[in-house]
Formats: C-alpha cells, structure tokens, sequence
C-alpha cells in the first residue's frame, strides 16, 4: 500500500471514477471527470481499466505528499504546472512519485481541469457502485482537503511507461462548439436561433460541475417558461426567464422545466470545459444527422491515439 | 400521437403531450417497461418525465432514425403494464415546522390538513432536482399552494415537504421553498445497493401517520 496525504486541495478537486451510469432516472447524473478524454488518457498512460478512480484537479490545484512506498502517476488534461519536488515536469506527464516526494499542480496557461492517475487502486468510498463525486451532496469518492489520507492499494512502479504523454490538439480548449437544435428550440424565434447560432458567447464566472452560465445575445423564450419538467442531460443549453444560457455539465440536475435551445454534441464538451471564464465560445448548429456522422469520426479518432500511444 | 425529437448526438426525447395528463404519463411508462423488456443495440438508459421519455444512446452503434423506428415498433406493440407496487411512508406530522402555517392559509385545523395529506392519492411522477427526489402527484386540492417566496437553505432529509398539487421526500440536505409539513423515517435512498431507490416511477404511495415517539425510536 502506497500512503499520500493531502498537503493542500483547492476548491472542487475531487476523486472520480468514469462516471455513475445509467441512474438519470433516479435523479442521478452521471458525474465523473469534466474532461472524459484527458481522464482516459491519463488512465490509459499507465495501462489501467478506463473506469478506475482518479483525482480531478480543478484550478484550485492540489499538493500530495508521499509518505510511504512508492507509485507511479499519470497527468493528462489542461496546461497546468506539475512539479515534482524542484523538478519541474510536462502538464501531460508520466512519472514516479516516492517516499519523502511532493507532488504540486497548480493552474498554468491553459485549461480548467487535469487528471491524476495512479498505477494501482486509488482507495475511495464507492456510492451506487461508482467513486464518481456527486459534486452537490458530495456522495462518492468526495472532495479532498489537506491533511486526507489517500492510499494505493497494489501499486506499481512502471520505469518504462515514464516521459510525456502526446497532448493531442482536440484536447486544447475548445472556442467553437457544436450544437443541435431543441429539444425545444420550436420556442425560440428564428432570429434568436440565428444569434445563438453565430454571435459569440462568454462564459462567465458562475461555472462548476454542474455547469456554466454564458452571457452573450439574450434568447428569449416565447411563451415557454412553464413546460413540465422534463429529462436534462449534460450539453443541454437550458435558458431561463432572464434570457441567459446555461450550458448543463458533469453534475447536472437530471430534470428541469425552463426550454432548451439547442443541446451540445458530446464530444465537444471535453474541449468545452478547458475554456475558463470570460473565453469566447461560438455554436454551430448542425443536424442530427450531421452530429451522428461527427461522433463516430471523433470516436475512431479518439480509439487511433489510444492505439498510438499506449 | 408523439413526437420524436432529436437530441444531440446521442437521444431521442419522445415526448406524448405538452400538458401534464395522466394519459400521457401512462404513455411514458407504457414505452418505458416496453423499452427495458425489449432494449436495442447501443441503448444506455431511459429517463421517465410528467410527458415524455428521454432514450440515451451511443452515436457508435445507432442513430435517431433506427432508434424512433424501434420505439415506434414498441408503441404499436399492445400490452398491458403490470399493476404499479404501493409503497407506505411513514409520517409524524408533530413539531413540523409549516403546518400551522399551511392550516392558516388553508382556513383548515392542523389537524384537518393532516386527514387531507394522509387521504391523497399518490404517484411517483419522475425524479428530479436531487438523487432520490421524486415528486409525487395528487396532493388534494385542499392543499395546493404556491411555494414560499423565497426558499429556505438547509432542510435536511426525510421531511415530507408540499407545493402545488405535488409532495416529496427529501433525501439530501438541500434548499427549498416547499411546504415542511410532516417528518419521515421512511428512507428513499435505501443505502441497499440492490435496491438503492425505494420508489419506481409509477409507483403509487400511501401515507401512514405515526406517533412522535415512534418517529424518534425509527429515525
């Protein structure tokens, strides 16, 4: 069993795993990392399941020291700063932390969130059978805080696997933003579609796990604002009353009664997240048909460098 | 009649009525348990709402087209679905801290708004908001009120809590601006992991009044 412990945790670095799937019917989303590409990569740099639990780093950064044994690490997400003691390592990074060691990331040019993963089983409490945070009950693994214990059972030391992980250029921040329209766009006016559509949008600093409010043109729902409440997923573009979008992200709530403009393609939500508040972010809205063909070129993508470089 | 709406990439909102009716709710779970009997390649989950039914479901193997074709096989399939389970909750309406308050604009006794509650017919509608809150229809209309102003931070779980025409149980210390009117020791998250949810949607619920020393002996 290799012993870390938490010398310092900012706001919102929690342990998750690939996510609680299938339990949106019982008011649960599915959680798990902002950035599901950069957690798998960070997992598949040191061979492990895709679905183990790792540490999400958000830009409060985090600091771990190793207290006992040894393990290697894998970063991968966003441009952060990763030290290790004075050693100052890639953001995308395999490496090996030892006894006596001190692990720091903190916030660097570009990106919101990264993923530490470790060669071996990161010791966390499972909720419905899942390690992902529920970041508004904190069920699951849960936040950390300096001073926690974090232990690997079964660690490993991987010599060979050290050195930089290619950072792949879709997993840079991600300023234009597919979207399909509605499920509710039949609200909206053809002028608000056509601003939302191609006007550019800020993300403002009301951002977390749950989503992110932009500002930008105001879209005003006609008439819409007392539909039942109906299932929401993460990528939903809800607008309330105010006129104002929210994009729905990893902790959504799974049902709401305000109109959905448009919804946003899954894979573009990875490169959504790295933008920070105040980027410019534009939508181009495509058909579903157009969105399918998308996913399915992204994923064949995705599967080539996993191929590539693990 | 539905309509198929298209959802991002990867779901299909079928949506039976834009108003709430209980056809339509009846509909959505007709298509659900049809749905969990009969899944199609690449279907991950399905999620009940008051008039519609939201089918998620991987870009890799399916698309829209293919996924409104199954569900439409499904809807023109007739069957009978199973007769919903009735769940008791427990409740002790003692030291509730709105009742007074909802028998002072209801012009009723406390203990005339306690028979209304216990005499509702209740359906789990959908889940929402939080893991575990599932809202409930058919509050009498005696006891349909607006929420409160503004919501109240912190009410913790197993209140029995009313607004408009809906009731719940909360399961998570979260704000709201419903109406606290009774306490439970009836847990909608279980903690069993083979049953972590009490309540299916489409469940019917019946209220059990309960003393204050029972309410302390089970909570």
């Amino acid at each position: 069993m290799t012993h870390l412990r938490v010398a310092f945790a900012g706001p919102h670095v929690t342990l998750q795993d690939a996510g609680r799937k299938g339990m949106m019917r019982f008011g649960v989303p599915a959680s798990g990392p902002m950035d599901r590409k950069a957690f798998a990569i960070a997992q598949a740099a040191l061979r492990n399941p895709p679905d183990m639990a790792a540490v999400e780093v958000s830009l409060g950064g985090v600091s771990l020291d190793c207290v006992e044994g040894a393990v290697t690490f894998a970063v991968a997400g966003g441009g952060f700063i990763v030290q290790k003691g004075a050693e100052r390592l890639g953001a995308w990074q395999v490496n090996t932390l030892r006894a006596g060691e001190r692990l720091v990331i903190r916030p660097g040019p570009w990106g919101s969130w990264t993923y530490l993963a470790f060669a071996g089983h990161l010791q966390a409490p499972l909720w419905l059978g899942s390690a992902a945070t529920h970041g508004p009950s904190g069920l699951g693994g849960g936040k950390l805080a300096a001073g926690q214990d974090v232990m690997i059972r079964d660690a490993r030391v991987l010599p060979g696997s050290e050195g930089a992980i290619p950072c792949p250029v879709w997993a840079r921040p991600r300023p234009l933003i597919h979207a399909v329209p509605g499920p509710q766009d039949r609200f909206f006016s053809v002028e608000s579609l056509e601003d939302f559509g191609s006007l550019p949008f800020q993300l403002t600093s009301a951002y977390d796990r749950m989503g992110v409010r932009l500002s930008g043109p105001a879209l005003m729902p006609q008439g819409a604002l007392s539909i039942p409440s109906e299932p929401i997923l993460r990528g939903s573009v809800q607008v309330a009353g105010d006129g104002l979008a929210t994009v729905m992200l990893a902790d959504h709530g799974t049902t709401g009664g305000y109109p959905k403009i448009a919804t946003v393609v899954s894979d573009d939500l990875d490169g959504f997240v790295q933008l920070r508040p105040k980027d410019a972010v534009r939508f181009k809205l495509i058909s579903p048909a157009q969105a399918v063909a998308l996913a399915r070129q992204r994923a064949k993508a995705f599967q080539d460098y996993l191929a590539r470089t693990s | 009649m539905a309509f198929y709406r298209p959802v991002a990439d990867h779901a299909l909102l079928v949506e039976f009525g834009t108003t709430i009716t209980d056809a339509a709710h009846a509909q959505v779970l007709a298509l659900d348990k049809a749905l969990a009997a009969k899944p199609f390649p690449g279907f991950r989950e399905a999620i009940p709402a008051f008039v519609n039914l939201l089918v998620d479901f991987d870009p890799v193997l399916t698309d829209h087209v293919e996924v409104a074709s199954h569900l439409r096989g499904l809807a023109d399939q007739t069957h009978t679905p199973a007769a919903p389970a009735t769940r008791e909750v427990l409740v002790c309406y003692e030291n509730a801290p709105d009742l007074d308050e909802v028998a002072r604009q209801t012009g009723m006794s406390s203990e005339a708004v306690i028979a209304a509650h216990l005499s509702g017919d209740y359906r789990v509608f959908l889940y929402g908001f939080a893991p575990g809150y599932a809202y409930m229809g058919g509050l009498p209309e005696t006891l349909r009120l607006d929420r409160k102003p503004s919501p109240v931070r912190g009410v913790p779980a197993g209140r029995v809590i009313i607004a408009g025409a809906q009731c719940l149980i909360t399961t998570l210390t979260m704000p709201t601006g419903w109406w606290i009117i009774g306490r439970t020791p009836t847990r909608v998250l279980t903690g069993d992991e083979s049953r972590p949810f009490l309540f299916d949607v489409g469940d019917h619920i019946h209220f059990r009044r309960i003393s204050l020393g029972d309410y302390e002996a089970l909570a």
